[in-house]
């Protein structure tokens, strides 16, 4: 995975940064089925690397396949202007997610504070209360029907956004270009 | 790409199977691994390699645009209706208890119409955005 990150991070053609965005989805939800997360690995593997893949192709078919080339490379930048602040906020912000990382409890120990609140329960009435014998649609449909209803408006929201921004816009370009041809 | 007969005739192939898994990914989620999210994506993309492989207007014969909005709005509706229903029958909102004859099966019912729900809206989502993105010219 970190060496598709890295590449990602290198490549200027960006249809092979958008396929190996796909390998490394793909690469996550590998690690979550390791995990035993096998819901998050399925969306992970459908979304991230399916239909965002699609999603991100046609993005570049309506825009460009190349980066754009800084007008001077890096290298022959003076001292002053090398991107020294960029360095400095990645590599403060990644030293202070691995010292958080630090607290946190072994990974499936029972006894960890965010497996002591509300899991049990979940896990122990499930079958009695909902009938349903996966835990992660009990949770994730019942339980927590709010936060899912909140999910599925993003996702409203965003066919919306995305009819209202490109769809609407086409059909008046060409009204307007039918108009400016009629006379 | 219609010129490419391998790519049309497994196309044509496998697009009943997607859609059918797409199907059991959606009715059997209360058991295994899956759901509303990603059975609506997984019967989006069905048709997004349809349009890729025959083109957008084909996708459009199958798919008109307001059928796509209408489901859009609609799965979204389901969802909030289901919640409705649960308040009117006399519990709190997106509560799927009273539901049935009894709770268990009250949820059951509730989760399987929501999940319903959420993938409606995915699937219409995923391919009205890829139709408007392919159908866009410059």
């Amino acid at each position: 995975m970190a060496c598709t990150a890295i590449a990602i991070a290198l490549l200027r053609n960006l249809v092979a940064v958008v396929m190996l965005g796909g390998i490394f989805s793909l690469l996550s939800a590998a690690m979550f089925v390791v995990l035993d997360a096998v819901d998050v690995a399925f969306t992970e593997a459908a979304v991230g690397a399916g239909i965002s893949t699609m999603l991100l192709l046609a993005t570049l078919s309506l825009t460009t396949t190349q980066e754009k080339q800084p007008r001077r490379p890096v290298e022959k930048l003076p001292a002053h202007r090398q991107p020294w602040l960029p360095l400095a906020v990645v590599a403060v912000t990644g030293a202070a997610l691995v010292y958080g990382s630090l607290d946190m409890s072994r990974y499936g120990d029972p006894d960890a504070i965010t497996n002591r609140h509300v899991v049990p329960r979940y896990i122990e009435k499930t079958v009695e209360e909902t009938g349903v014998p996966n835990v992660v649609t009990s949770v994730l449909a019942s339980y927590r029907g709010y936060d899912t209803l909140g999910e599925v408006t993003v996702i409203f929201t965003a066919g919306i956004g995305v009819i209202l921004l490109l769809g609407t816009w086409r059909r008046t370009a060409r009204r307007r270009r039918e108009r400016s041809d009629a006379p | 790409m219609k010129e490419h007969l391998v790519l049309r005739v497994v196309t044509k192939f496998l697009m009943p199977f997607i859609l059918l898994f797409a199907l059991y990914v959606q009715f059997h989620g209360d058991y295994g691994p899956g759901g509303g999210f990603q059975a609506g994506v997984i019967f989006g993309s069905a048709f997004i390699l349809y349009a890729l492989i025959f083109g957008v207007p084909a996708l459009q014969r199958i798919l008109p645009r307001g059928i796509l909005r209408l489901g859009i709005a609609g799965g979204v509706l389901i969802y909030a209706c289901v919640g409705v229903a649960g308040l009117l029958l006399g519990a709190n909102y997106l509560d799927y208890s009273p539901l049935a004859h009894d709770p268990p099966h009250g949820q059951h019912l509730g989760i399987l119409l929501i999940e319903f729900g959420v993938g409606l809206t995915v699937s219409c989502v995923m391919v009205t955005i890829f139709v408007t993105f392919a159908g866009w010219r410059r």
